[in-house]
Protein backbone atom coordinates (compact mmCIF):
# COMPACT_ATOMS: atom_id res chain seq x y z
CA UNK A 1 0.00 0.00 0.00
CA UNK A 2 2.60 2.48 -0.81
CA UNK A 3 0.44 4.57 -2.84
CA UNK A 4 -1.98 5.04 0.24
CA UNK A 5 1.43 6.23 1.87
CA UNK A 6 2.06 8.68 -0.42
CA UNK A 7 -1.21 9.93 -1.26
CA UNK A 8 -2.84 10.46 2.46
CA UNK A 9 -3.50 14.20 2.27
CA UNK A 10 -5.14 13.82 -1.14
CA UNK A 11 -7.18 10.83 0.34
CA UNK A 12 -8.61 12.31 3.71
CA UNK A 13 -9.26 15.70 1.64
CA UNK A 14 -11.58 13.09 -0.41
CA UNK A 15 -12.87 12.00 2.82
CA UNK A 16 -14.00 15.73 4.02
CA UNK A 17 -15.45 16.35 0.95
CA UNK A 18 -17.84 12.86 0.93
CA UNK A 19 -18.50 13.35 4.41
CA UNK A 20 -19.90 17.00 3.81
CA UNK A 21 -21.72 15.77 0.54
CA UNK A 22 -23.87 12.83 2.39
CA UNK A 23 -23.90 14.13 5.66
CA UNK A 24 -25.42 17.64 5.14
CA UNK A 25 -28.09 15.95 3.05
CA UNK A 26 -28.91 13.71 6.06
CA UNK A 27 -29.52 16.65 8.36
CA UNK A 28 -31.42 18.52 5.85
CA UNK A 29 -33.21 15.44 4.20
CA UNK A 30 -34.35 14.64 8.37
CA UNK A 31 -35.38 18.93 8.79
CA UNK A 32 -37.31 18.31 5.60
CA UNK A 33 -38.96 14.60 6.10
CA UNK A 34 -39.99 15.45 10.05
CA UNK A 35 -43.35 18.08 8.69
CA UNK A 36 -44.13 16.10 5.72
CA UNK A 37 -43.73 12.89 7.97
CA UNK A 38 -46.39 14.66 10.35
CA UNK A 39 -48.81 15.42 7.56
CA UNK A 40 -49.16 12.52 6.46
CA UNK A 41 -49.79 11.17 9.84
CA UNK A 42 -51.74 14.13 10.77
CA UNK A 43 -54.07 14.15 7.05
CA UNK A 44 -54.51 10.37 6.65
CA UNK A 45 -55.49 11.56 3.42
CA UNK A 46 -52.00 12.87 2.24
CA UNK A 47 -50.46 9.49 2.81
CA UNK A 48 -50.94 7.87 0.24
CA UNK A 49 -49.80 10.93 -2.17
CA UNK A 50 -46.90 11.50 0.12
CA UNK A 51 -45.20 8.45 -0.02
CA UNK A 52 -45.98 7.83 -3.93
CA UNK A 53 -44.46 11.41 -4.87
CA UNK A 54 -41.61 10.53 -2.52
CA UNK A 55 -41.54 6.92 -3.76
CA UNK A 56 -41.16 8.54 -7.68
CA UNK A 57 -38.44 10.41 -7.06
CA UNK A 58 -36.39 7.89 -5.33
CA UNK A 59 -37.06 5.71 -8.90
CA UNK A 60 -34.57 7.97 -10.73
CA UNK A 61 -31.13 6.90 -11.03
CA UNK A 62 -28.33 9.17 -9.46
CA UNK A 63 -26.43 9.82 -12.64
CA UNK A 64 -29.64 11.22 -14.29
CA UNK A 65 -30.99 13.25 -11.44
CA UNK A 66 -27.43 14.84 -10.69
CA UNK A 67 -27.26 15.79 -14.80
CA UNK A 68 -30.93 16.97 -14.53
CA UNK A 69 -30.67 19.02 -11.60
CA UNK A 70 -28.10 21.59 -12.58
CA UNK A 71 -30.82 22.23 -15.66
CA UNK A 72 -33.68 22.37 -13.50
CA UNK A 73 -32.01 24.98 -10.78
CA UNK A 74 -29.96 26.66 -13.41
CA UNK A 75 -26.64 25.76 -11.45
CA UNK A 76 -23.30 24.68 -12.87
CA UNK A 77 -22.85 20.95 -13.35
CA UNK A 78 -19.29 21.36 -11.27
CA UNK A 79 -21.37 22.59 -8.58
CA UNK A 80 -21.79 20.71 -5.40
CA UNK A 81 -24.53 21.70 -4.77
CA UNK A 82 -26.33 19.61 -7.13
CA UNK A 83 -25.29 17.06 -5.48
CA UNK A 84 -26.13 17.95 -1.98
CA UNK A 85 -29.58 18.62 -3.06
CA UNK A 86 -29.67 15.28 -5.40
CA UNK A 87 -29.15 13.15 -2.22
CA UNK A 88 -31.38 15.58 0.24
CA UNK A 89 -34.43 14.03 -2.39
CA UNK A 90 -33.35 10.93 -1.71
CA UNK A 91 -33.17 11.08 1.82
CA UNK A 92 -35.89 12.95 2.09
CA UNK A 93 -37.60 10.11 -0.15
CA UNK A 94 -36.84 7.63 2.13
CA UNK A 95 -37.59 9.21 5.52
CA UNK A 96 -40.90 10.87 4.86
CA UNK A 97 -42.59 6.83 5.13
CA UNK A 98 -40.41 5.98 7.91
CA UNK A 99 -41.24 8.84 10.10
CA UNK A 100 -45.14 8.95 9.37
CA UNK A 101 -44.92 5.16 10.02
CA UNK A 102 -42.30 6.03 13.27
CA UNK A 103 -45.25 8.29 14.67
CA UNK A 104 -48.11 5.50 13.84
CA UNK A 105 -46.08 3.63 16.21
CA UNK A 106 -46.47 5.49 19.18
CA UNK A 107 -49.38 3.88 21.07
CA UNK A 108 -52.66 5.42 21.49
CA UNK A 109 -53.05 5.08 24.80
CA UNK A 110 -49.61 7.60 25.32
CA UNK A 111 -51.06 10.03 23.49
CA UNK A 112 -54.26 10.28 25.33
CA UNK A 113 -52.65 10.22 27.85
CA UNK A 114 -50.41 13.19 27.46
CA UNK A 115 -53.37 14.48 25.96
CA UNK A 116 -55.29 14.19 29.44
CA UNK A 117 -52.12 15.24 30.99
CA UNK A 118 -52.85 19.17 29.68
CA UNK A 119 -50.78 18.11 26.47
CA UNK A 120 -51.70 20.68 23.54
CA UNK A 121 -50.50 18.94 19.75
CA UNK A 122 -47.61 20.96 19.55
CA UNK A 123 -45.90 19.88 22.69
CA UNK A 124 -47.51 16.15 22.44
CA UNK A 125 -45.57 16.07 19.53
CA UNK A 126 -42.70 17.70 20.51
CA UNK A 127 -42.10 16.40 23.98
CA UNK A 128 -44.30 12.56 23.37
CA UNK A 129 -44.67 11.65 19.73
CA UNK A 130 -41.10 12.23 18.65
CA UNK A 131 -39.01 10.94 21.45
CA UNK A 132 -41.12 8.03 20.96
CA UNK A 133 -40.49 7.40 17.01
CA UNK A 134 -36.95 8.17 17.55
CA UNK A 135 -36.01 4.31 17.27
CA UNK A 136 -37.97 4.00 13.79
CA UNK A 137 -36.63 7.01 12.61
CA UNK A 138 -33.36 6.41 13.62
CA UNK A 139 -33.73 3.22 11.43
CA UNK A 140 -34.77 4.55 8.56
CA UNK A 141 -31.97 7.28 8.88
CA UNK A 142 -29.34 4.19 8.84
CA UNK A 143 -30.54 2.83 5.71
CA UNK A 144 -30.32 6.42 3.84
CA UNK A 145 -27.18 7.57 5.77
CA UNK A 146 -25.14 4.31 4.41
CA UNK A 147 -27.07 4.27 0.93
CA UNK A 148 -25.71 8.28 0.55
CA UNK A 149 -22.42 7.33 0.96
CA UNK A 150 -22.33 5.00 -1.73
CA UNK A 151 -24.36 6.94 -3.84
CA UNK A 152 -22.58 10.06 -3.56
CA UNK A 153 -19.22 8.22 -5.33
CA UNK A 154 -21.40 8.46 -8.64
CA UNK A 155 -21.40 11.90 -8.69
CA UNK A 156 -17.38 11.22 -9.66
CA UNK A 157 -18.79 10.84 -13.39
CA UNK A 158 -20.17 14.28 -13.26
CA UNK A 159 -16.78 15.87 -11.67
CA UNK A 160 -17.64 16.40 -8.48
CA UNK A 161 -14.38 15.49 -6.55
CA UNK A 162 -15.04 13.11 -3.53
CA UNK A 163 -13.82 9.68 -2.66
CA UNK A 164 -15.54 8.54 -5.83
CA UNK A 165 -12.65 10.28 -7.35
CA UNK A 166 -10.60 7.69 -6.90
CA UNK A 167 -12.48 5.20 -9.01
CA UNK A 168 -12.38 7.34 -11.51
CA UNK A 169 -8.64 8.09 -11.12
CA UNK A 170 -8.08 4.44 -10.86
CA UNK A 171 -9.79 3.31 -13.52
CA UNK A 172 -8.50 5.93 -16.30
CA UNK A 173 -4.98 4.65 -15.14
CA UNK A 174 -5.54 1.08 -15.14
CA UNK A 175 -4.41 1.58 -11.84
CA UNK A 176 -6.07 -0.53 -8.83
CA UNK A 177 -4.98 0.43 -5.70
CA UNK A 178 -6.83 3.86 -5.56
CA UNK A 179 -9.97 1.87 -6.76
CA UNK A 180 -9.42 -0.40 -3.51
CA UNK A 181 -8.66 2.15 -0.99
CA UNK A 182 -11.75 4.33 -2.29
CA UNK A 183 -13.95 1.24 -1.65
CA UNK A 184 -12.71 0.66 1.60
CA UNK A 185 -12.63 4.36 2.75
CA UNK A 186 -16.55 4.38 1.68
CA UNK A 187 -17.19 1.10 3.44
CA UNK A 188 -15.64 2.73 6.67
CA UNK A 189 -17.24 5.93 6.31
CA UNK A 190 -20.77 4.10 5.79
CA UNK A 191 -19.43 2.49 9.22
CA UNK A 192 -18.71 5.84 10.68
CA UNK A 193 -21.86 7.34 9.78
CA UNK A 194 -24.01 4.26 11.33
CA UNK A 195 -22.03 3.90 14.20
CA UNK A 196 -22.86 7.99 15.15
CA UNK A 197 -26.68 7.48 14.31
CA UNK A 198 -26.55 4.99 17.03
CA UNK A 199 -25.09 6.26 19.39
CA UNK A 200 -27.22 9.76 19.03
CA UNK A 201 -29.95 7.17 19.06
CA UNK A 202 -29.12 5.85 22.20
CA UNK A 203 -28.51 9.56 23.67
CA UNK A 204 -31.79 10.52 22.56
CA UNK A 205 -33.88 7.02 23.69
CA UNK A 206 -32.56 6.33 27.35
CA UNK A 207 -36.18 5.01 28.07
CA UNK A 208 -35.14 1.88 25.92
CA UNK A 209 -32.60 0.85 28.81
CA UNK A 210 -34.41 2.26 31.42
CA UNK A 211 -37.30 -0.50 30.39
CA UNK A 212 -34.63 -3.14 29.79
CA UNK A 213 -33.03 -3.25 33.21
CA UNK A 214 -36.76 -2.81 35.05
CA UNK A 215 -38.29 -6.08 33.34
CA UNK B 1 -32.65 23.94 -21.81
CA UNK B 2 -36.26 22.04 -22.23
CA UNK B 3 -36.83 23.05 -25.91
CA UNK B 4 -33.31 21.67 -27.00
CA UNK B 5 -34.16 18.43 -25.21
CA UNK B 6 -37.26 18.20 -26.57
CA UNK B 7 -35.70 19.33 -30.17
CA UNK B 8 -32.85 16.71 -29.38
CA UNK B 9 -35.59 13.91 -28.27
CA UNK B 10 -38.11 14.54 -31.08
CA UNK B 11 -35.31 14.17 -33.81
CA UNK B 12 -36.29 10.78 -35.38
CA UNK B 13 -32.24 10.11 -36.43
CA UNK B 14 -31.51 9.80 -32.62
CA UNK B 15 -33.85 7.03 -32.56
CA UNK B 16 -33.04 5.00 -35.35
CA UNK B 17 -29.76 3.09 -36.42
CA UNK B 18 -26.91 1.33 -34.04
CA UNK B 19 -26.58 4.37 -31.63
CA UNK B 20 -30.16 5.47 -31.10
CA UNK B 21 -32.46 5.57 -28.65
CA UNK B 22 -34.59 2.34 -29.96
CA UNK B 23 -31.32 0.15 -30.17
CA UNK B 24 -30.09 1.49 -26.52
CA UNK B 25 -33.01 0.90 -24.91
CA UNK B 26 -33.27 -2.32 -25.73
CA UNK B 27 -30.07 -2.77 -24.58
CA UNK B 28 -30.42 -1.13 -21.46
CA UNK B 29 -33.73 -3.60 -21.05
CA UNK B 30 -32.00 -6.36 -21.65
CA UNK B 31 -28.58 -6.56 -19.59
CA UNK B 32 -31.08 -5.46 -16.75
CA UNK B 33 -33.76 -8.50 -17.34
CA UNK B 34 -30.48 -10.66 -17.69
CA UNK B 35 -29.02 -9.53 -14.29
CA UNK B 36 -32.21 -9.37 -12.88
CA UNK B 37 -32.95 -13.09 -13.81
CA UNK B 38 -30.24 -14.48 -12.94
CA UNK B 39 -29.69 -12.96 -9.21
CA UNK B 40 -33.70 -13.76 -8.80
CA UNK B 41 -33.19 -17.74 -9.86
CA UNK B 42 -30.49 -17.74 -6.96
CA UNK B 43 -31.91 -14.99 -4.18
CA UNK B 44 -35.45 -15.97 -4.12
CA UNK B 45 -34.98 -20.06 -3.36
CA UNK B 46 -32.41 -18.85 -0.91
CA UNK B 47 -34.41 -16.68 0.73
CA UNK B 48 -37.45 -18.86 0.67
CA UNK B 49 -35.32 -21.63 2.36
CA UNK B 50 -33.88 -19.21 4.68
CA UNK B 51 -36.92 -17.65 5.40
CA UNK B 52 -38.81 -21.15 5.78
CA UNK B 53 -35.89 -23.06 8.13
CA UNK B 54 -34.56 -19.83 9.96
CA UNK B 55 -31.55 -20.95 9.57
CA UNK B 56 -28.32 -18.74 7.83
CA UNK B 57 -30.81 -15.08 8.82
CA UNK B 58 -27.72 -13.69 10.44
CA UNK B 59 -26.40 -14.45 6.77
CA UNK B 60 -29.24 -12.06 5.15
CA UNK B 61 -29.08 -9.53 7.12
CA UNK B 62 -25.34 -8.81 7.66
CA UNK B 63 -24.33 -9.69 3.58
CA UNK B 64 -27.83 -6.98 2.89
CA UNK B 65 -26.01 -4.30 5.38
CA UNK B 66 -23.10 -4.85 3.77
CA UNK B 67 -24.17 -4.86 0.14
CA UNK B 68 -25.80 -1.24 0.55
CA UNK B 69 -22.28 0.05 1.82
CA UNK B 70 -20.43 -1.04 -0.92
CA UNK B 71 -20.03 1.74 -3.73
CA UNK B 72 -21.43 0.16 -7.26
CA UNK B 73 -18.74 2.57 -9.50
CA UNK B 74 -15.83 1.07 -7.20
CA UNK B 75 -16.99 -2.29 -7.42
CA UNK B 76 -17.61 -2.15 -11.47
CA UNK B 77 -14.08 -0.92 -12.07
CA UNK B 78 -12.17 -3.38 -9.76
CA UNK B 79 -14.52 -5.92 -11.75
CA UNK B 80 -13.44 -4.67 -15.15
CA UNK B 81 -9.88 -3.91 -14.22
CA UNK B 82 -9.54 -7.31 -12.65
CA UNK B 83 -11.60 -9.75 -14.93
CA UNK B 84 -11.23 -7.97 -17.80
CA UNK B 85 -7.90 -8.77 -19.20
CA UNK B 86 -9.13 -12.61 -18.82
CA UNK B 87 -11.50 -12.41 -22.08
CA UNK B 88 -11.18 -10.81 -25.00
CA UNK B 89 -13.16 -8.53 -26.85
CA UNK B 90 -16.69 -7.03 -26.24
CA UNK B 91 -17.03 -9.96 -23.67
CA UNK B 92 -13.89 -7.87 -21.64
CA UNK B 93 -16.10 -5.63 -20.37
CA UNK B 94 -19.61 -7.63 -20.41
CA UNK B 95 -18.97 -10.41 -18.09
CA UNK B 96 -17.50 -8.39 -15.73
CA UNK B 97 -20.41 -5.40 -15.59
CA UNK B 98 -22.69 -8.44 -16.24
CA UNK B 99 -21.37 -9.64 -13.31
CA UNK B 100 -21.61 -6.97 -10.88
CA UNK B 101 -25.54 -5.94 -11.73
CA UNK B 102 -26.13 -9.98 -10.60
CA UNK B 103 -24.04 -9.21 -7.70
CA UNK B 104 -26.18 -5.66 -6.39
CA UNK B 105 -29.54 -7.71 -7.50
CA UNK B 106 -29.13 -10.39 -4.97
CA UNK B 107 -28.87 -8.63 -2.18
CA UNK B 108 -32.70 -6.42 -2.12
CA UNK B 109 -33.94 -9.68 -3.96
CA UNK B 110 -32.69 -12.17 -1.35
CA UNK B 111 -33.80 -10.11 1.89
CA UNK B 112 -37.27 -9.28 0.31
CA UNK B 113 -38.14 -13.34 -0.14
CA UNK B 114 -36.64 -14.05 3.64
CA UNK B 115 -38.33 -11.16 5.35
CA UNK B 116 -41.77 -12.54 3.60
CA UNK B 117 -41.44 -15.83 4.56
CA UNK B 118 -39.96 -15.13 8.27
CA UNK B 119 -42.77 -12.59 8.23
CA UNK B 120 -45.48 -14.87 7.63
CA UNK B 121 -48.16 -14.87 11.13
CA UNK B 122 -47.03 -17.88 12.84
CA UNK B 123 -50.99 -18.43 12.63
CA UNK B 124 -51.26 -19.20 9.64
CA UNK B 125 -48.34 -21.42 9.27
CA UNK B 126 -50.12 -23.59 12.34
CA UNK B 127 -53.18 -23.58 10.74
CA UNK B 128 -51.59 -25.05 7.87
CA UNK B 129 -50.19 -27.75 9.69
CA UNK B 130 -53.08 -28.48 11.64
CA UNK B 131 -54.58 -28.88 8.43
CA UNK B 132 -52.30 -31.63 7.66
CA UNK B 133 -49.59 -29.80 5.53
CA UNK B 134 -46.65 -30.90 4.81
CA UNK B 135 -43.37 -28.55 5.31
CA UNK B 136 -43.10 -27.85 1.16
CA UNK B 137 -46.83 -27.71 1.00
CA UNK B 138 -46.96 -24.72 3.54
CA UNK B 139 -44.45 -22.96 1.36
CA UNK B 140 -46.11 -23.17 -1.39
CA UNK B 141 -49.71 -22.49 0.04
CA UNK B 142 -49.10 -20.06 2.56
CA UNK B 143 -46.00 -18.73 2.96
CA UNK B 144 -44.97 -17.64 -0.61
CA UNK B 145 -48.32 -16.70 -1.55
CA UNK B 146 -48.30 -14.63 1.81
CA UNK B 147 -44.44 -13.24 1.18
CA UNK B 148 -45.25 -12.04 -2.24
CA UNK B 149 -45.55 -8.28 -1.30
CA UNK B 150 -42.26 -8.08 0.16
CA UNK B 151 -41.03 -10.72 -2.36
CA UNK B 152 -42.14 -8.47 -4.70
CA UNK B 153 -40.98 -5.13 -3.66
CA UNK B 154 -37.42 -7.35 -3.35
CA UNK B 155 -37.61 -7.08 -6.98
CA UNK B 156 -38.72 -3.57 -7.62
CA UNK B 157 -36.10 -2.10 -5.57
CA UNK B 158 -33.01 -4.76 -7.12
CA UNK B 159 -34.51 -3.93 -10.78
CA UNK B 160 -34.30 -0.17 -9.92
CA UNK B 161 -30.58 -0.86 -8.45
CA UNK B 162 -29.86 -2.08 -12.11
CA UNK B 163 -31.35 0.36 -13.90
CA UNK B 164 -29.22 2.75 -12.79
CA UNK B 165 -26.20 0.86 -11.87
CA UNK B 166 -26.55 -0.27 -15.95
CA UNK B 167 -26.41 3.35 -16.64
CA UNK B 168 -23.12 3.61 -15.21
CA UNK B 169 -21.63 1.16 -16.60
CA UNK B 170 -21.63 2.88 -19.53
CA UNK B 171 -18.87 3.98 -18.35
CA UNK B 172 -16.43 1.06 -18.96
CA UNK B 173 -18.02 0.29 -22.37
CA UNK B 174 -21.36 -1.51 -22.04
CA UNK B 175 -24.22 0.30 -24.21
CA UNK B 176 -27.45 1.01 -23.24
CA UNK B 177 -29.08 4.56 -22.60
CA UNK B 178 -26.41 5.22 -20.03
CA UNK B 179 -24.68 5.96 -23.52
CA UNK B 180 -25.95 9.19 -24.18
CA UNK B 181 -25.25 10.40 -20.85
CA UNK B 182 -21.12 9.27 -20.61
CA UNK B 183 -20.47 9.92 -24.30
CA UNK B 184 -22.77 13.43 -24.08
CA UNK B 185 -20.12 14.06 -20.75
CA UNK B 186 -17.24 13.65 -22.51
CA UNK B 187 -17.78 15.50 -25.49
CA UNK B 188 -20.07 18.40 -23.41
CA UNK B 189 -23.02 17.65 -25.88
CA UNK B 190 -25.44 18.96 -22.92
CA UNK B 191 -28.40 18.52 -25.01
CA UNK B 192 -27.66 14.89 -25.76
CA UNK B 193 -26.70 14.29 -22.26
CA UNK B 194 -29.56 16.00 -20.71
CA UNK B 195 -32.01 13.73 -23.14
CA UNK B 196 -30.36 10.72 -21.95
CA UNK B 197 -30.75 11.55 -18.27
CA UNK B 198 -34.36 12.08 -19.07
CA UNK B 199 -35.00 8.83 -20.60
CA UNK B 200 -33.39 6.87 -18.25
CA UNK B 201 -35.37 8.66 -15.23
CA UNK B 202 -38.67 8.20 -17.53
CA UNK B 203 -37.72 4.00 -18.11
CA UNK B 204 -36.96 3.87 -14.41
CA UNK B 205 -40.17 5.25 -13.67
CA UNK B 206 -41.91 3.03 -15.82
CA UNK B 207 -40.41 -0.19 -15.24
CA UNK B 208 -41.49 0.13 -11.27
CA UNK B 209 -45.25 1.58 -12.09
CA UNK B 210 -45.06 -1.28 -14.23
CA UNK B 211 -44.10 -4.02 -11.54
CA UNK B 212 -46.37 -2.00 -9.28
CA UNK B 213 -48.89 -2.84 -11.55
CA UNK B 214 -47.72 -6.60 -11.59
CA UNK B 215 -47.36 -6.65 -7.98
CA UNK B 216 -51.25 -5.54 -7.44
CA UNK B 217 -52.80 -8.53 -9.66
CA UNK B 218 -49.94 -11.23 -8.42
CA UNK B 219 -50.74 -10.24 -4.39
CA UNK B 220 -54.00 -11.60 -2.98
CA UNK B 221 -56.80 -9.25 -2.41
CA UNK B 222 -56.91 -10.75 1.96
CA UNK B 223 -53.36 -9.34 1.72
CA UNK B 224 -53.40 -5.86 0.61
CA UNK B 225 -55.70 -4.46 2.93
CA UNK B 226 -52.66 -5.09 5.68
CA UNK B 227 -49.71 -4.18 3.65
CA UNK B 228 -48.65 -0.73 3.42
CA UNK B 229 -49.31 -0.23 7.05
CA UNK B 230 -47.39 1.02 10.02
CA UNK B 231 -44.83 -1.70 9.95
CA UNK B 232 -44.37 -3.99 12.86
CA UNK B 233 -41.76 -2.82 15.53
CA UNK B 234 -39.71 -4.86 17.15
CA UNK B 235 -40.28 -4.46 20.99
CA UNK B 236 -36.92 -5.62 22.40
CA UNK B 237 -34.37 -3.57 19.81
CA UNK B 238 -37.74 -0.80 18.61
CA UNK B 239 -36.11 -1.47 15.25
CA UNK B 240 -38.52 -2.31 12.51
CA UNK B 241 -37.68 -5.17 10.40
CA UNK B 242 -35.70 -4.62 7.09
CA UNK B 243 -37.46 -2.77 4.28
CA UNK B 244 -35.88 -4.18 1.06
CA UNK B 245 -38.09 -1.18 -0.77
CA UNK B 246 -35.01 1.02 0.43
CA UNK B 247 -32.56 -0.91 -0.98
CA UNK B 248 -30.75 1.75 -3.35
CA UNK B 249 -26.89 2.58 -4.05
CA UNK B 250 -26.44 3.98 -7.68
Amino acid sequence: MTWLGDHLGDVLGLTVQHIYLAGVPLILGLLIALPLGWLARRYRGLYPLLIMGTGLLYTIPSLALFIMLPLLLGTKILDPTNVVIAMTIYTVALLVRTVADGLGSVPDDVNQSATAMGYKRGRRFLSVELPLAVPVISAGLRVAAVSNVSIVSVAALIGVSQLGSLFTDGFNRNFLEPIIVGVIACVLLALLFDGAILGVTRLATPWQRAGKTAS
Amino acid sequence: MINRILTWLTDGAHWQGDDGILRRLAEHLGYSLTALLIAALIAIPLGLYIGHTGRGRFLVVNLVGAARAIPSLGLLFLAVLWLGPKFSGDIAFLVPAGLVLVVLAIPPILSGAYAGVEGVEPDARDAAKGMGMRGTQVLRHVEIPCALPLIMSGIRSATLQVIATATIAAVVGLGGLGRFLIDGLAVRDTPQTASGAVLVAALALIVDLFLALVQRSVVSRGLTGRYGTVPTVDAETGVTPPAPVLHHSA
